[in-house]
């Protein structure tokens, strides 16, 4: 069947586009503009069940736009252009001598003037299993649907094959939709396109911070279905397997020339349709072709969607007859993928003759900025991550000599001073308890000349209720003091001018064993021969005691001299509760317990009648004892085979588990024995804070993993280790410190990097805390404990493996020192009077601190208000 | 520290209105730790003695939460005093006066103590 154009009487040219994306979109703009549409039957075939979207805020979609919202057209505009839209209706052949185009429907419309605008399709590298159920591509909004409803009902884990700028967009849409996501990218960085190893450095490391998993400088070799035809996982070029329930291929667009090739026009190389300067191919004066299948004069086949506008404009010009040329586009880009600014802009690869690098980086905050300048400074290109807040300006001054040096051009604006609670505005609170501002500190500082934390606390209250803001109280009152000209003292405290990592460093070349020997010798002059502080006396016993075996002092922390300096906590092996009374934890590693020890704890807390609680880290807290109880309630646990917890601790708290591939459908290693194995192994270091830790059974992370100081994942490979993960007030998701480690490898680093951290960290600083603030940051530590630049791993490795052989569990050792024993009593001259003051009212079955009992008998504070 | 034989059975005393009440054997006193002491009337002291063998009593009720917890707080010496610090919200308590030294409005008691022997009842 044949249409012919009649309109009226009289015959008008007929214009046919075949494709409606968004530069056939543009290019039916373009007709309109310029009167085209007038004078000419345009009619167009729609492949996609929809007119033209916005293919560039596909992802969107997942954000809560709606595909309506995506649409780039509406019925208005085609009818009163009088445009016949065929939606649904693909192109299937042209006939360049009859001059007809034929749909799939059997549709044949007769051309004057045929525009091709078929965009591309997504490349699908020809791995075996590529068909299987669950693989998918990421280009229309009906791959979107079909990946979202996959995602949603049949999926866990998703893996995007290619890290390019379109992998990422759908790796961020993965992770959105809550699946464990994977970035497989060939090439050795990310956006290989795009940015240089700079950059690519950079966007890995936010990415992987945004708790992605990427896999760069790796192939994807099959996809592995199930015995349901489904996919189960990947083999990739290392020979690993990674198991995946779908998979996305992001690995690059192909233009879509095939029906300009079986109909004799030429193609390029690899693929579009040679078009001339007008945009006409270059076979064929009354055919075109724009957008994404063509490749333009200038050789290239652009795949962004500005040159495809220009190259629409240009179309419609050539066919009014008017002047057009497109002759070249640029690349620069801007984007804004899974969070992170990227833009690169010029010659961004640097690659003209003899050009120079300008490059700023700081890998802490994912920024990487390169311009490219030729050697008489004229900017050529760059490329910004993290940053691109001068993208326009910069893009703006390619090709010229800027006005500033390059250098300026890429610090961070208002440079030097933007870290931590100094970038803070006067307003805002830093002790919430007592609602004090920073001002507040500031002016206290200034105008009232506090000199110190506890003078500033006087001063201001802040910092004497729970105590959570003291490290940035102290953090503000150095800058402030600094900022006023006066040295700050960054010694422990008044007692010691070193830093505890110095004290660490002398403790352990001197082999000092006692608290009043280091007191005497290196503190301070007005220190020695005193009785030290609160802060010094609890520091530099742990300090002891996490070198113990190696200087030869005892690990047992109520011996003679450490029993004075230790926290109460630690002095009565238990937790000291608001009313005087103790909480104990004893341990359960893994958080695995049996039933016959679950009676065991249900007994003693019922005979003691003592509170019970699960606590956050997979074990029991029963609270209520009073101190005289403390060794009549572990002289049962230790019988029944329990040890301490360390909850008291500055010590390894807990090893959090899941329960891992021997039950969990999902898991692919035994994270419960690892979980257990680890615990068993730390317990009882003591270190500069608490440290905790937990052993995910696979991506899930149903442990928390990245949540802890130490976090293992495992994989199908081994285990993935993370480090510096804190939960409590300043959450900080874990870093990705090593891949795929045996058991063995596994163990060994750790080892390596709790030893250094133990080394190195300051006074009750966390894991999370350390890791940002040394310097070099988890790259300096991946350099130290992996690949052993400071030449020490032999000696972590072996003041962790003298830790391990000498512990042995402080309530046991308690329980069989009468000596010790005695010190556990409620009164030296009544040892057996139970302290009045704890006592206890019924609660929800169960008894809680009798409150008013505590306050009676409190003192009126005197010029002070009600705390 | 190492007691001298001839310490060993001196007796750790209060003062307690006109007269001296005994507590406990000065050997139960470790060096920078505390003991509660229960008294009479049912009130609580802290007793402690410092590295250089000095007794100091003070109450033992933590006023800024009313448990009986301060003989369980780590000892120090700031500007040559000795002090106490809570063991639950850290603030610090001159044991000589009792002073408080991180607000200025709040003291504790102090009692006085001594160490005497079994026949002179002299003082430490
Ligand atoms: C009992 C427990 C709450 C519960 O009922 O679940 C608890 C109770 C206390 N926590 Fe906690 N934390 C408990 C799990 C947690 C968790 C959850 C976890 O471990 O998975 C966290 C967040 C994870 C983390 O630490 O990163 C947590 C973050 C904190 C923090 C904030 C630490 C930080 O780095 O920001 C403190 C304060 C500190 O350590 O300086 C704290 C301090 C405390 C102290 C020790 C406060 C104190 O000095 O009295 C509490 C007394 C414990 C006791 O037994 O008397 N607790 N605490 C949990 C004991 C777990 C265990 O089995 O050992
Ligand atoms: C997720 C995503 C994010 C992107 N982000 C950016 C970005 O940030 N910046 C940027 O510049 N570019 C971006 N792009 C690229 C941009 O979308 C393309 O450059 C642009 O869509 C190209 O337009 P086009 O019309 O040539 O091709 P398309 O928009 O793909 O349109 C081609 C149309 O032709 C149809 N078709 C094909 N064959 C036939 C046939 N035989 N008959 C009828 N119809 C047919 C197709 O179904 C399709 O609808 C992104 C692309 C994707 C997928
Ligand atoms: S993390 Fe553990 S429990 Fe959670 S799904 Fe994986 S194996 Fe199962
Ligand atoms: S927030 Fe400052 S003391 Fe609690």
């Amino acid at each position: 069947m044949s249409t012919t154009a009649f309109a009226g009487d009289r015959p008008r040219p007929t214009i046919v586009l075949v494709g409606h994306g968004m530069v056939g979109q543009r290019f039916l703009e373009a007709l309109a503009e310029r009167g085209l549409t007038a004078t000419h039957r345009v009619v167009v075939l729609c492949e996609e069940p929809r007119p033209a979207y916005d293919r560039v805020r596909l992802t969107s979609y997942f954000s809560g736009t709606t595909p309506e919202e995506l649409s780039l057209t509406d019925k208005e505009f085609i009818s009163t252009h009088g445009i016949e839209l065929h939606i649904g209706d693909p192109a299937e052949r042209i006939d360049r001598e009859t001059r007809t185009v034929t749909a799939r429907s059997g549709l044949t419309v007769g051309y004057d003037v045929l525009v091709l605008a078929t965009g591309s399709f997504p490349f699908v590298p020809p791995v075996p299993g590529r068909d299987a159920e669950g693989c998918f591509v990421y280009r229309t909004i009906e791959d979107l649907l079909a990946i979202e409803e996959y995602a949603t009902t049949r999926a866990r884990t998703g893996a995007v094959v290619g890290g390019g700028l379109l992998g990422l967009e759908a790796a961020g849409a993965l992770k959105g939709l809550g699946l464990a996501t994977h970035i497989v990218e060939f090439a050795p960085r990310l956006m290989p396109v795009q940015v240089d190893d700079g950059g690519g450095a950079a966007l890995l490391r936010t990415i992987e911070k945004m708790g992605l998993t990427v896999h760069t400088g790796t192939a994807t070799q099959e996809i592995v279905p199930g015995e349901d035809g489904a996919v189960r996982a990947m083999r990739l070029s290392d020979g690993s397997e990674l198991a995946t329930d779908m998979v996305v291929f992001s690995a690059g667009v192909r233009p879509r020339d095939r029906l300009a090739r079986d109909c004799g026009l030429a193609v390029g190389e690899r693929g579009g349709i040679v078009v001339d300067a007008r945009c006409r191919t270059v076979t064929d004066p009354r055919v075109f072709a724009i957008g994404e299948c063509a490749q333009a004069v200038d050789g290239r086949v652009y795949g962004l969607v500005a040159p495809g506008y220009e190259q629409a404009e240009t179309a419609a010009a050539a066919i009014a007859g008017d002047e057009a040329e497109f002759t070249g586009g640029d690349l620069s880009t801007k984007l804004k993928l899974l969070g992170v600014d990227v833009a690169s802009f010029g010659d961004a690869h640097g690659t003209a003759e003899g050009c120079l690098d300008v490059v700023y980086a700081d890998s802490r905050s994912g920024v990487y900025k390169k311009l490219v300048v030729d050697p008489d400074g004229t900017l050529l290109g760059g490329i910004l991550v993290g940053d691109t807040e001068a993208y326009g300006t910069l893009r703006a001054l390619t090709g010229s000599v800027p006005p500033v040096s390059p250098e300026q051009l890429v610090l961070p604006a208002g440079a030097p001073v933007r870290l931590g609670p100094s970038a803070l505005p006067d307003e805002a609170v830093i002790c919430s308890c007592h609602n004090v501002t920073k001002g507040a500190i500031r002016r206290a500082v200034a105008e009232h000349s506090c000199t110190s934390v506890p003078e500033v606390k006087k001063c201001t209250r802040a910092g004497t209720g729970c105590g959570s803001c003291v490290k940035v109280l102290g953090q503000l009152v150095d800058a402030e003091l600094e900022a006023g000209g006066i040295e700050v003292d960054k010694g422990l405290c008044g007692c010691f001018s070193q830093t505890r990592q110095e004290l660490y460093e002398i403790v352990l070349a001197l082999r000092i064993t006692s608290y009043q020997d280091l007191l005497d010798r290196y503190g301070r002059e007005g220190a020695r021969g005193g009785d030290g502080c609160e802060v010094c006396k609890p520091a530099v016993a742990s300090v002891i005691a996490s070198l113990a075996p190696a200087i030869g002092a005892s690990g047992y922390v109520l011996d003679d001299e450490q029993a004075a300096l230790q926290d109460t906590n630690d002095h009565f092996l238990a937790n000291l509760q608001k009313n005087g009374s103790y909480s104990v934890v004893p341990r359960i590693p893994g958080g695995e317990i049996s039933p016959e020890k679950l009676i065991v704890l249900g007994e003693i807390a019922r005979d003691f009648g003592l509170y019970t609680k699960i606590t956050g880290g997979q074990r029991i807290d029963m609270f209520g004892a009073r101190v005289e109880q403390l060794p009549l309630i572990w002289a049962r646990l230790v019988d029944a085979g329990f040890e301490s917890g360390h909850a008291y601790g500055k010590a390894l708290r807990t090893v959090k588990s899941c329960v891992g591939h021997t039950w969990c459908r999902y898991g692919v290693q035994d994270s419960v024995r690892m979980a257990i194995d680890l615990e068993l192994r730390y317990r009882g270091l003591r270190s500069p804070h608490k440290l905790k830790a937990a052993v995910s059974g696979c991506a899930r992370e149903c442990a928390e993993a990245q949540s802890k100081d130490f976090g293992v994942i495992a994989t199908a490979n081994g285990w993935n280790l993370y480090v510096g993960g804190n939960g409590g007030a300043t959450p900080r998701h874990a870093d990705l410190l090593a891949q795929d480690l045996s058991d063995a490898e596994l163990v060994r680093l750790i080892d390596r990097f709790l030893m250094f951290y133990i080394r190195t960290a300051d006074h009750l600083e966390r894991t999370s805390v350390w890791l940002e603030r040394i310097p070099g940051g988890l790259d300096h530590v991946r350099d130290v404990v992996v690949h052993d630049s400071l030449g020490i791993c032999a000696e972590l490795e072996s003041l962790m493996a003298a830790h391990v052989s000498h512990y042995r569990d402080e309530w046991a050792e308690t329980l069989g020192d009468p000596e010790k024993l005695a010190r556990f009593v409620s009164f030296v001259n009544a040892p057996d009077t139970p302290d009045p003051v704890v006592a206890f009212v019924p609660e929800r079955d169960q008894m809680k601190p009798d409150l008013p009992l505590l306050s009676i008998g409190r003192r009126p504070l005197e010029g002070t208000t009600q705390r | 520290m190492t007691l001298a034989p001839e310490t060993t059975d001196l007796k750790v005393q209060l003062r307690l209105g006109d007269g001296w009440f005994t507590v406990c054997d000065l050997n139960a006193l470790l060096p920078g730790r505390g003991v509660a002491a229960l008294l009479p009337d049912g009130r609580q002291a802290a007793l402690f003695r410092t590295r250089s063998g000095r007794l100091h009593a003070i109450d033992n009720r933590d006023p800024f939460t009313g448990a009986a917890v301060l003989s369980r707080g780590l000892t120090g010496t700031r500007a040559g005093r000795p002090f106490v610090a809570s063991p639950l919200l850290k603030q610090r308590f001159d044991l000589v006066s009792g002073q408080c030294l991180d607000d200025e409005g709040v003291r504790v008691a102090t009692y006085e103590v001594r160490a005497s022997g079994p026949c002179d009842g002299s003082a430490d």
